[in-house]
């Protein structure tokens, strides 16, 4: 296929930069629990950091920004699936603990 | 049309096998990096069915939910550390990301030796995540924690904690397998000899996978 260069080849400097981002953001998602953030900051900021984490693995270190868009959209956009799955199944969630709540609580 | 007068005169089965795959190609790479492309989605579908359903009970429950930040600490130089043990677990897994991305860089540049190091390096680290996930199962296991009750509030979490982290536990075991075997090969001089080492990468996005599992039952199930 490539006749010059075979595959994904990238400078080494990219993917050291990569690791120590790595590194800092699982140490401040750390942090968020070890200084006791709670509610919607301490949500956010979990979302946050998990988002960046992901995007950079999939980015970077596994190639994802240097593929071609047809396999980009293959593989990234049938997971969107996913958050109609997870948006019903937390419907269904509160619904059953306001069910339980009425039906043992009283 | 030539092309079709030419399969109308193949064999039935020939001329399916003809018919589908039809001398396309979709994807710009080789076929294994495609199919471990599509395999990943689908695991990505099956891990995300673990963590929507641990949501679920999570949510639904009235009992408390136990407190991850205590169940998961430690106790270190005379006090609580909390979720001590995880950190250090994640640090492990993100450090074999790094080294595998660099494996996978030296293969292409037929750099063999620093190849073999660094995947031996990553299935080591790897080792290292499954012995630590043991130890925390001990701990739990010893404490009281069953998938059916456990001593600190709903006992869902049982269920939801060895399901989710064992069925990960069980991609990294595997992964360390398979990296060992693509270590094998790519020191006997196997991908040398076929003139490519795109087998190092497909086995580079497994692994880098496992770990970008682990990021997201990092955030939902440790730290939530």
């Amino acid at each position: 296929m490539s006749e010059a260069k075979e595959g994904q080849q990238h400078p080494l400097k990219i993917y050291l930069w990569i690791w120590f981002l790595l590194f800092v953001l699982s140490t401040f998602s750390y942090l968020v629990d070890y200084f006791h953030f709670h509610g919607l900051l301490r949500w956010s900021l979990i979302v946050t950091f998990m988002l960046l984490k992901a995007g950079f693995i999939v980015a970077i270190f596994m190639h994802m920004a240097w593929e071609r868009l047809a396999l980009k959209f293959a593989i990234l956009i049938p997971p969107l699936c996913l958050l109609i799955l997870i948006s019903f199944m937390a419907i269904e969630g509160g619904y059953t603990f306001l069910t339980r709540g009425a039906a043992f609580l009283r | 049309m030539a092309h079709d007068a030419q399969v109308a005169t193949l064999g039935p089965l020939r001329q399916v096998a003809t018919d589908f795959a039809s001398d396309k190609q979709a994807f710009s790479v080789p076929w294994g990096k495609a199919m471990m492309w599509i395999f990943l989605l689908s695991d990505t579908f099956i891990f995300t069915c673990f963590l929507t359903s641990y949501m679920n009970v999570r949510m639904s429950t009235t009992a408390t939910w136990p407190f991850p930040s205590e169940v998961f600490a430690l106790n270190l130089f005379g006090r609580d550390i909390p979720l001590i043990l995880i950190a250090i677990m994640t640090f492990v897994l993100i450090t074999s990301s790094g080294t595998m991305a660099l494996a996978v860089n030296y293969g292409y540049r037929r750099h063999r030796r620093n190849t073999v190091l660094l995947m031996v390096a990553t299935a080591a680290l790897g080792a290292t995540f499954v012995s630590m996930q043991a130890f925390e199962w001990t701990k739990l296991i010893l404490e009281g924690v069953r998938p059916w009750e456990n001593p600190w509030g709903a006992p869902q979490f049982g269920s939801a904690f060895f399901m989710i982290t064992g069925f990960h536990g069980l991609h990294v075991s595997a992964g360390v397998i398979y990296l060992l075997t693509v270590a094998r090969r790519v020191h006997v001089g196997f991908y040398e000899k076929r003139g490519s080492y795109e087998t190092v990468e497909i086995a580079g996005l497994y692994w880098h996978f496992v770990d970008l599992v682990w990021v997201f039952i990092f955030a939902f199930f440790y730290l939530w």
